[in-house]
């Protein structure tokens, strides 16, 4: 008699995921030398979060998880716009994209 | 049944695509592999019943902010990192297993809150239609949307100073 | 039945239609271009050049499938997968009828009646631009990329102007689903005027849909909008180094997204599959009419009045199936859903018309011209449109 699956998931499986995406958004964050890739890693991060709140908001029935999520989306717009912005800028002063070369505040 | 599979499937792919963003060495084939994590994400939130908030997540996020991130790795041509010129092997040694000491911390307090409790079915995810989000973002979160409109006016104001050619 | 089953079904005929009429849009446009231009177009392959779209479709297959040496390898094959797969999911959320019941089983003219339908298709168009900015970046060659990050830039901004002149029609009826869209635009004003989204709100959203429609063409890369895949001026944009199937996959992906816009048109200031005059006067006949008279002009210009020697047999049999067909629009039992079906169909099909007339007219816009146009002229436009609609809806309804 094969294992019968279980009906649904249970909801720590998704917060699991969500703790995993974190994890690696940290690990990327530290452990990546390419500006562009350490703010992708934010990114993660910031998506890790949001399936969290989504994953509560279905929990507690309400929707004000998804207000949430939905305001993270728009504050992650917000700061994509800004910091790539910068990192044009700091690209067009240093000419290097990596993060330990931008170590001095003199040019 | 379905729901299991459907989850087990999209979360595999979210958290490969993850790792594989992190190991990239080009920042195009990280970029993706983030679009690719975003897709997923959208998918789980459609499984637990948040319709607007996967399509936001895909138009916005997929769509748009990604779309952001890739002209930039394409205007700027960053091509793959040169290896690092400094290694270090106690951040070597240290770094990989204190990360999967913080994994294993977040799920043991993940399990211990919430081992017992819900299940999530597809279909029972209410409220989380257009409706029900729109109606409480225009009652009860009316102050946070509009000082969100006056961020994104900031934010568009600071590129479009930060991006402009020198006026000489 | 099944429901499975019946879904694969569905999924099957409507695949077979759509990637069949892609094909045939391809010698629409050929004929149409070449008529306004005074030529005939493609008439040596088959009767009138019908059997072109197989023939190239043979020859593009057959092609050598050539991947350049220099070229980023898995994101140059990547790139049209991602510009097709994109393009051909929309059709899964666009309903072409009513709820009709053939054999005794009741079901929607839709592969699925999502309740975000609209969202679905802007995700959908939102996505489409990887295809062509990896398809730009990875080729290695400075046209393509040029072409590809121009293209791409053309597509997220007028994606904003399409989203607000979406945004207009919806204040009315209240509902993301393309189903209640059309559902909401049922009645006649006055008795038998339509009450389909261009002549709601006293004509006001009639700005929605020529905002719409700008937009539409310049999401699409189609003419007045088309610099960046223009053969004269970067050689052939983002998709120079495609050859082959490659090439028709994008070739393929342009058409439908062209088709998914003129099917979102239709449904949402169209009246979708609503005829536009009451049955009572009528409007379930004209279908029948249309094709009945048809036939006769065939037939009459194959036998009596015969121009061309090698139209003797070929017009004679169109004219045979015109009337056939409106013989079928008559039969009762089929009559609800050929019905709306063709009158969804007319409407579409007059748009991409439209479609295909601008191409054969107008010049093309150069490129800062149309960004300017963008963020000049059509983002306040549809904001100032959104805000007048929205204000009448609050006040008045």
């Amino acid at each position: 008699m094969p294992p019968q699956l279980p009906d649904g998931v249970p909801l720590f499986a998704y917060l699991l995921v969500s703790a995993v995406l974190f994890v690696l958004g940290v690990a990327g964050f530290l452990f990546r030398k390419n500006l562009i890739t350490v703010f992708m890693s934010i990114e993660l991060m910031l998506n890790a979060v949001n399936l969290s709140f989504v994953a509560f908001s279905y929990r507690w029935g309400k929707v004000d998880g998804h207000l949430f999520t939905f305001f993270v989306m728009v504050v992650a717009a917000a700061e994509a716009a800004v910091g790539l912005a910068i990192i044009l800028t700091v690209f067009k002063n240093r000419s290097t994209l990596i993060v330990d070369d931008v170590d001095s505040l003199k040019l | 049944m379905l729901d299991a599979a459907l989850f087990s499937l999209f979360a595999f792919i979210a958290i490969a695509c993850g790792i594989v963003m992190v190991t990239q060495k080009h920042p195009i084939a990280s970029a993706l592999s983030l679009i690719g994590v975003m897709g997923s994400l959208a998918i789980l939130y459609l499984l637990l019943g948040a319709a607007f908030i996967a399509a936001a997540q895909l138009i916005v996020y997929a769509g748009a902010i990604m779309v952001l991130f890739l002209f930039v790795i394409m205007l700027l041509n960053a091509g793959q990192e040169p290896p690092a010129r400094r290694t270090s092997l106690l951040a070597k040694l240290l770094g990989i297993p204190l990360l999967i000491v913080l994994t294993g911390a977040l799920s043991f307090v993940v399990m211990l809150a919430f081992g017992h409790g819900t299940v999530v079915k597809f279909g029972t995810g209410t409220p989380g239609s257009a409706e029900d989000v729109g109606r409480a973002l225009f009652t009860t979160y009316l102050l946070p949307f509009e000082i969100t409109s006056v961020l994104v006016l900031i934010a568009i104001l600071g590129a479009v100073v930060l991006a402009r050619k020198e006026m000489d | 039945m099944n429901f499975f089953l019946l879904s694969l079904l569905k999924l099957g005929l409507v695949a077979f239609v759509f990637l069949t009429a892609l094909a045939y849009l391809q010698w629409i446009e050929r004929k149409v271009i070449a008529h306004v231009q005074v030529r005939v177009g493609p008439n040596r392959v088959g009767p009138h050049g019908l059997l072109q779209p197989l023939v190239d479709t043979i020859k593009l297959l057959t092609k050598e499938d050539l991947v350049p040496s220099y070229v980023n390898r898995f994101f140059y094959l990547l790139a049209p997968v991602l510009s097709v797969s994109t393009a051909l999911v929309s059709i899964a959320v666009i309903p072409f009828g009513p709820e009709i019941e053939i054999f005794g089983i009741r079901t929607y003219m839709q592969l699925t009646d999502l309740n975000i339908g609209v969202l679905v298709l802007l995700a959908a168009s939102g996505l489409g631009v990887y295809g062509v900015a990896l398809a730009g970046w990875s080729s290695n060659n400075k046209y393509a990329l040029l072409g590809g990050l121009r293209a791409s830039a053309q597509m997220i901004s007028y994606e904003l102007p399409l989203a607000l002149a979406i945004a207009t029609p919806l204040l009315l009826y209240n509902t993301l689903s393309l189903r209640g869209i059309v559902e909401a635009q049922q009645g006649y004003f006055f008795g038998f005027l339509a009450r389909w989204g261009v002549f709601s709100l006293f004509g006001l959203l009639f700005i929605a849909f020529i905002i719409f429609l700008i937009c539409a063409f310049a999401e699409t890369n189609r003419i007045p909008f088309d610099l960046p895949e223009a053969e004269n001026e970067l050689v052939a944009g983002f998709h120079t180094e495609y050859s082959s199937m490659k090439f028709a996959a994008f070739f393929m992906a342009e058409y439908a997204n062209m088709v998914n816009i003129c099917c979102l048109a239709t449904h949402l200031f169209l009246g979708g599959w609503l005829p536009p005059f009451p049955a009572a006067y009528g409007s379930q006949y004209i279908p029948a009419l249309v094709f009945a008279a048809g036939g006769a002009l065939c037939l009459f210009h194959g036998t009596v009045n015969l121009y061309r020697a090698r139209d003797k047999y070929t017009l004679p049999a169109f004219g045979v199936v015109f009337l056939l067909i409106a013989g079928l629009h008559l039969a009762p039992p089929l009559m609800p859903v050929l019905v709306p079906l063709f009158w969804f169909l007319a409407k579409t099909g007059f748009l991409l018309f439209v479609y295909i007339w601008v191409r054969a007219t107008l010049p093309r816009f150069r490129y800062d011209q149309l960004m300017h146009f963008a963020w000049g002229w059509m983002f306040p436009v549809s904001i100032v449109n959104l805000f007048a609609v929205g204000l009448l809806v609050a006040l008045f309804f």
